[in-house]
């Protein structure tokens, strides 16, 4: 058929379109942090170097902001895998009054837009009188992180057998060494899975870090602040890549993770 | 043998909102002795097994379990282990692994319960397949598997919830006659639970038959088959007729509710008349069975009757024969009238 063909020639330029359309903004990114010109981004850049990547490298306000960054991003995960974790486990077998609501409440954070989550924060920081840290950051993080976890986790909690747990409880284990036995090693994966998503989300966020740090600066603060400077700009560049392959390389392994641990194992 | 039994049910009740799974049912299983539970779905012979293994626990009533009083502790605290209906094989453990759990959560050394894992696996004739992945198992292997899991902990009562309903039939009959010699070999107790009542009657030793959450009858297979006590148990034990107090009257027997098995009805040719006050039937469905062939006959009165007779004399009926019906009067049951 010709007009079959023809619509199949259209789907294929739109894909191509659209795949542009979301990558060729990433691919000037990675462009100009090669660039010569340091004021301007003019179109084709007059000569490339890696010179900036060698400044970039020396200066410290970029290593103090990456370090908090992956710090904060460390520690948001690991909370919102201990919490995520024993909110997924509580809510994924049981019934019990309310439990609907709970599971949705859970969820809610991830709906919310990060200015509002930023706004609620910042104003019961205040009202608690606790000061902006690195703790508050991490907090504002958690929120989100926590909600990626549970979801992973409650998914594969739901696909795990029952009897295996009744089997281990059979076969004498107490509560405790079922979880570390049976069940961690079902939803292990899955948890690797939500942790690094949750580590990509921390680790590039702004919204609601600027209503919940104080003086310090995270990476995508200090990229924000570096934008209004015309100063050594393609300096953002080269941290605009490193955060690229920070966040892209457990994204991918999260898909895959999460791919696999998906298979029933019969 | 303890006179007490080895699993004591008395009055033990267990409802789900409006549903009385199991209704005060008292129950002795004695020890050594291979025990059925047999019954359809919902009637609530899985719940009591769970209950004994402590799945669940009673709303009311006690359960004593080698003497020891065994409502509200918890599995891992009971002389009793599990076969599941599923297996509930632990899928990132191997076979070795798995029959191992059970003596790794009590904390015995590495060589031991390998050790003892092995002969555990030996014992359902699974040697060899330590290293495998129970996802490399056929059916009827893990069904092995699983029984091993729950022997090497030496349990005082094996449960088994249906534990030959996942396999085929050919493997089925196999495993039922190997599950049978390894009770006797091990002079275990075992307490199964089956929806197959042909499964319950060649394997156990007792059956109890659940219905509606109550033991409708507690024997033999014999008893249970041959006398059933009730309307339910006459049908869903071998499928006898149920005949109402008039029907049975006609036909020679006591003027009370019976059952009659289909095959203690003796089919006579037209001009063979036993008695002046015999009863005519005609032939409306005859069906193929083997060694021997199902009749449907209809009464006078509308009333069907099954009938069974051997292979070699069925050739003498045909469909839409008019036959006198001969019941020796040995044959009528007495059912306690509902």
């Amino acid at each position: 058929m010709r007009s079959e063909r023809q619509g199949r020639g259209l789907l294929r330029v739109g894909a191509f379109i659209t795949l542009l359309f979301l990558y060729l903004p990433l691919a000037l990114v990675v462009l100009y942090a090669f660039t010569t010109e340091e004021r301007s981004y003019q179109f084709p850049p007059p000569g490339l170097t890696l010179r900036w990547f060698a400044v970039a490298w020396s200066r410290t306000d970029i290593w103090s902001a990456l370090s908090l960054s992956l710090q904060v991003a460390a520690v948001a995960t690991l909370l919102a895998l201990f919490l995520g974790t024993l909110a997924a486990g509580g809510l994924a077998r049981t019934r019990f009054f309310g439990k609907d609501q709970i599971a949705l409440l859970l969820i809610l954070p991830i709906a919310l837009p990060g200015i509002v989550t930023g706004l609620a924060m910042r104003s019961s920081f205040d009202l608690l009188e606790i000061p902006f840290s690195f703790l508050t950051i991490v907090l504002g993080h958690a929120t989100f992180c926590i909600v990626i976890v549970y979801n992973n986790a409650v998914a594969r909690l739901r696909r795990l057998s029952p009897s295996l747990i009744e089997a281990s409880m059979d076969l004498g284990a107490s509560a405790f060494q079922t979880f570390r036995w049976i069940i961690l090693p079902n939803i292990a994966k899955a948890l690797l899975a939500g942790g690094m998503l949750a580590f990509a989300l921390s680790f590039d966020e702004v919204i609601v870090t600027t209503f919940t740090a104080g003086q310090q600066q995270t990476l995508p603060i200090w990229m924000l602040g570096e934008l209004i400077r015309p100063r050594q700009r393609p300096v953002t560049n080269v941290v605009a890549v490193l955060v690229i392959l920070i966040t892209a390389l457990p994204l991918v392994l999260a898909y895959y993770l999460a791919r696999d641990g998906g298979e029933e194992h019969p | 043998m303890t006179i007490s039994g080895i699993v004591r049910l008395e009055q033990v009740s267990r409802h789900f909102g409006a549903t009385r799974a199991v209704d005060a049912v008292d129950l002795t299983i004695t020890e050594g002795e291979f025990f059925a539970m047999l019954g359809p779905s919902g009637s609530g012979k899985t719940t009591c097994l769970r209950l004994i293994g402590g799945f669940e626990q009673p709303d009311s009533g006690h359960i004593v379990i080698d003497g020891q009083r065994a409502e509200g502790l918890p599995p891992y605290r009971r002389p009793v282990n599990t076969v599941f209906q599923d297996y509930a094989l632990f899928p990132h453990m191997s076979v070795g692994q798995n029959v191992a759990y059970g003596l790794k959560v009590r904390g015995q050394g590495r060589a031991e319960r390998d050790r003892e894992a092995l002969d555990a696996l030996r014992l359902v004739r699974l040697d060899g397949l330590a290293d495998r992945r129970p996802s490399q198992l056929s059916g009827g292997q893990r069904q092995r598997v699983a029984l091993a899991r729950a022997l090497v902990l030496h349990p005082k009562v094996l449960l088994l919830d249906e534990p030959l309903g996942a396999l085929d039939l050919k493997l089925r009959e196999e495993m039922q006659v190997e599950l049978k010699s390894l009770q006797r070999r091990l002079g275990l107790t075992f307490v199964f639970v089956t929806h197959d009542q042909g499964e319950a009657l060649s394997m156990a030793d007792r059956v109890a038959v659940f219905d509606r959450g109550k033991v409708a009858q507690l024997g033999t297979p014999e008893d249970v088959h041959d006398r059933p006590r009730t309307r339910f148990v006459a049908g869903f034990v071998g499928a006898a007729n149920v005949l109402e107090p008039a029907v049975s009257a006609a036909l020679g027997g006591p003027e009370a509710l019976v059952s009659l098995r289909p095959e203690k009805i003796g089919l006579l040719a037209p001009d063979t008349r036993p008695r002046d006050d015999a009863l005519e039937a005609r032939i409306v469905d005859i069906s193929y069975q083997g060694a021997f062939r199902r009749l449907q006959v209809e009464l006078r009165t509308g009333m069907r009757l099954s009938v069974q007779v051997a292979a070699s004399i069925s050739a003498s009926f045909s469909q839409g024969m008019v036959v006198w019906l001969n019941v020796p009067s040995a044959a009528f049951n007495l059912l306690e009238a509902d």
